[in-house]
């Protein structure tokens, strides 16, 4: 990168920080969709399952759980570079992915409790099979109960995506350490990038909030 | 597995003096948090419309941003404007500001919880608004928040590993030099991993025990009975 | 009698668009209860917070012992203590014991010693007769004995006046007799009440005077007898017909309790 005149430099820490923003945002929207694939299973897999999968369940949510993120994010994130050869970039953001499953998890399984014993009975009843029933049933109205507390996670996600920078994906904070040591004005790089964060995450919320009043069911309170 | 038990014993000394750092660096930032967060919370609902306007500027800044970011931005970031703190310092700063606006909406949640009657209970035997929210409202909204805000110390726990990216010489910064001693990354952060996981789950056991013993008899019951 | 105790003069109460109550004046004699009735919505328990400034008024004054208190610049805190004030819903502290919920007013806003204050914290509680419930959380207490224990609290603080803001309304018909006849003591003692309440029972027995409230204004006031017996509007008579109706059947469960 050329060293900036003071004429624009300005405009080129901007737009420069706001190239990483793409990668932050693909960063999020790998890690969680996959973390809810992950998570869906494993909520469902512990409410559904036998009583071995239940505990087998129960044990990864609390051993992800009780890690921070970047331990395990450096952990997952060596254990897939080194037996597949994939950029930092997707090993960074399936590593995030599978911690976020974890909360995913935990999220999912609140919600599957909230619709109650009494849907599975009663579709039950109607001769539908089990995986019909959490297919029609119970699914569609814990998919209602997820969706505030899921919304907190995607922008913790959001947040979290942040910690890809230690391993040297030039996503927001990335860029904005290398604008700090060419233009030498480290504060303007680092309040852009926090600037940059704070209205994805706001936007992140408000469109969530907007998705959950759009899905709430007219008898929810 | 006994290759892991015998590299994390020979490396135990040395986490166990990072993990000291962690743990004082968790308390320090929950105690600051404390009284930040209780001060904007308090600001928020009862304050006048400039403070009001402050508290709910704090409080959403600090959440709608990374605490990395935050951390990068008091210890990198400041210096450009001619303030220059220590690691340690700016680690305690980022931590305790991050901490703070959490702990003030688990604080909102329980007083908004309480409700109106009980501040107009209080102003209906003459007491003052200040002492209304000093005897009645915040002894019982602290209550309240015990179970939402248990969740808070263990979260800054995990959130005290990231501040090793400013070289802050904790329980991550030692994994981070194991790492490049033994060429065995993933063994030294699983390591590190384990003591995580112990620190965790014992302060989650302790903060288990605080709420029982802080329960008094009926209150989770409040307004059920007619 | 001599000059009124408390007195609102055109009292007026708007939100918004809706006007709450208007033009309410009402004078309370030294000694006197008072029962105010009409129908939900009229605006009534309103009137009450306006009298206690717990809610701000619209216009109107309203006079404690001949001295404006809704005057500019009046302590506020200081009127609250000599008016006290029952709640429906009892709101009581619910982190203090029935003790230190009739104690906290003393230790806290009189300033008295914590000895002197737990006396008579006590005392209030002997009134009521609880004294054996002292140590007992609010949820521990059964709805009569909280809303006893919120009327020691508000005794406690020696009020010239007592308002009551349909104190049994959220209790268990079983649970009503118990507050009904504290009040009715309180009554007897000569304390000077206001009370809002639909136990029409009550109202015969205890009031010295009743006042019918409807759409926000006074639409008739007088003796339990001349509104019960002889009511001169068309509206009270309806209003006493519909309740007895309604109420009639809860009365004579209750039998003589009240």
């Amino acid at each position: 990168m050329p060293v900036p005149t003071p004429i624009n430099q300005m405009s080129n820490i901007f737009s420069y920080i706001v190239q990483g923003t793409a990668i932050t945002v693909g960063v999020t929207l790998i890690a969680l969709p996959f973390g809810l694939l992950i998570g869906l299973l494993m909520a469902l897999v512990h409410t559904y399952g036998g009583k071995i999968l239940n505990r087998l369940a129960t044990g990864y949510s609390l051993l992800m759980r009780g890690v921070p993120p970047i331990v395990l994010l450096f952990i997952l994130y060596f254990m897939i570079s080194g037996s597949i050869n994939l950029s930092p970039f997707w090993a960074g953001s399936i590593s995030l992915g599978i911690v976020s499953s974890a909360y995913q998890m935990e999220i999912l399984r609140g919600a599957l409790l909230a619709v109650g014993g009494g849907q599975m009975t009663a579709a039950r009843a109607v001769g539908m099979s089990r995986l019909q029933a959490i297919q029609f049933v119970i699914l569609p109205q814990a998919i209602r109960h997820a969706i505030p507390p899921w919304s907190n996670e995607a922008s913790i996600v959001l947040k979290d995506s942040s910690l890809v920078y230690a391993l040297g994906v030039p996503e927001i904070l990335r860029r904005a350490q290398q604008l700090s040591a060419t233009t030498q004005q480290p504060f303007i790089a680092y309040g852009t990038a926090a600037l940059i964060y704070f209205v994805l995450v706001f936007a992140v919320n408000r469109g969530l909030d907007y998705l959950s009043a759009r899905t709430k069911l007219p008898t929810h309170s | 597995m006994s290759d892991f038990i015998a590299f994390f014993v020979r490396f135990l000394p040395d986490l166990l003096k990072g993990a000291s750092i962690t743990l004082l660096l968790t308390a320090e930032g929950l105690s600051a948090g404390f009284v930040l967060g209780l001060l904007a919370t308090v600001a928020r609902t009862y304050g006048s419309k400039f403070w009001r306007g402050l508290a709910v500027t704090y409080i959403e800044l600090f959440r709608g941003t990374p605490l990395l970011v935050q951390l990068f931005l008091i210890y990198y970031g400041l210096p450009g404007l001619g303030l220059t703190l220590s690691r340690e310092l700016s680690a305690f700063l980022a931590l305790g500001l991050n901490s703070g606006a959490y702990q003030a909406e688990y604080l909102r949640g329980s007083i908004l919880a309480i409700g109106d009657g009980q501040m107009m209970a209080g102003r209906s035997i003459g007491m003052s608004k200040w002492k209304t929210i000093w005897y009645v409202i915040l002894p019982q909204a602290l209550r309240l928040a015990i179970p939402a805000w248990s969740n808070e110390p263990v979260s800054l726990l995990k959130s005290t590993a990231v501040v090793f990216l400013i070289a802050v010489p904790e329980l991550m910064a030692k994994a981070k030099s194991i790492a490049a001693k033994t060429y065995d990354p993933i063994g030294s952060y699983i390591a590190v991993a384990v003591i995580y996981l112990a620190a965790v789950y014992l302060l989650d056991a302790f903060l288990r025990w605080l709420e029982r013993a802080s329960c008094i008899p009926g209150f989770e019951t409040e307004g059920r009975k007619a | 009698m001599t000059n009124p105790i408390l007195e609102t003069r055109k009292l007026t109460k708007i939100y918004g668009q809706n006007t709450i109550f208007k033009d309410i004046s009402l004078k309370v004699n030294e000694g006197e209860t008072i029962v105010i009735i009409g129908p939900s919505g009229t605006g009534k328990s309103t009137l009450l917070r306006c009298i206690n400034l717990l809610t701000s008024h619209d216009g109107g004054q309203v006079f404690l012992d001949g001295r404006e208190i809704t005057a500019k610049g009046f302590n506020e805190d200081e009127v609250r203590q000599q008016i006290g004030m029952v709640f429906q819903n009892f709101l009581l502290f619910n982190h203090l014991t029935a003790l230190d919920n009739v104690m906290i007013g003393l230790t806290k806003v009189r300033k008295m010693p914590k000895d002197k204050a737990r006396e008579k914290a006590m005392e209030e509680l002997i009134r009521v007769g609880l004294a054996d419930r002292a140590d007992h959380y609010p949820g521990q207490l059964s709805g009569g004995q909280q809303q006893r224990v919120a009327i020691a609290r508000a005794l406690a603080m020696d009020p010239r006046v007592m308002l009551f803001d349909e104190p049994t309304s959220a209790l268990d018909p079983e649970l009503i007799g118990e507050v009904l006849n504290v009040m009715a003591q309180l009554a007897r003692d000569r304390m000077t009440m206001v009370v809002v309440t639909h136990e029409m029972g009550f109202a015969r027995e205890v009031a010295d005077r009743i006042v019918f409230m409807e759409k926000g204004s006074i639409v008739e006031e007088g003796s339990p007898d001349d509104l019960f017996y002889h009511p001169k509007h068309d509206r009270t008579r309806e209003f006493l017909w519909k309740i007895t109706e309604l109420y009639g059947k809860k009365e004579k469960e209750k039998g003589g309790k009240s």
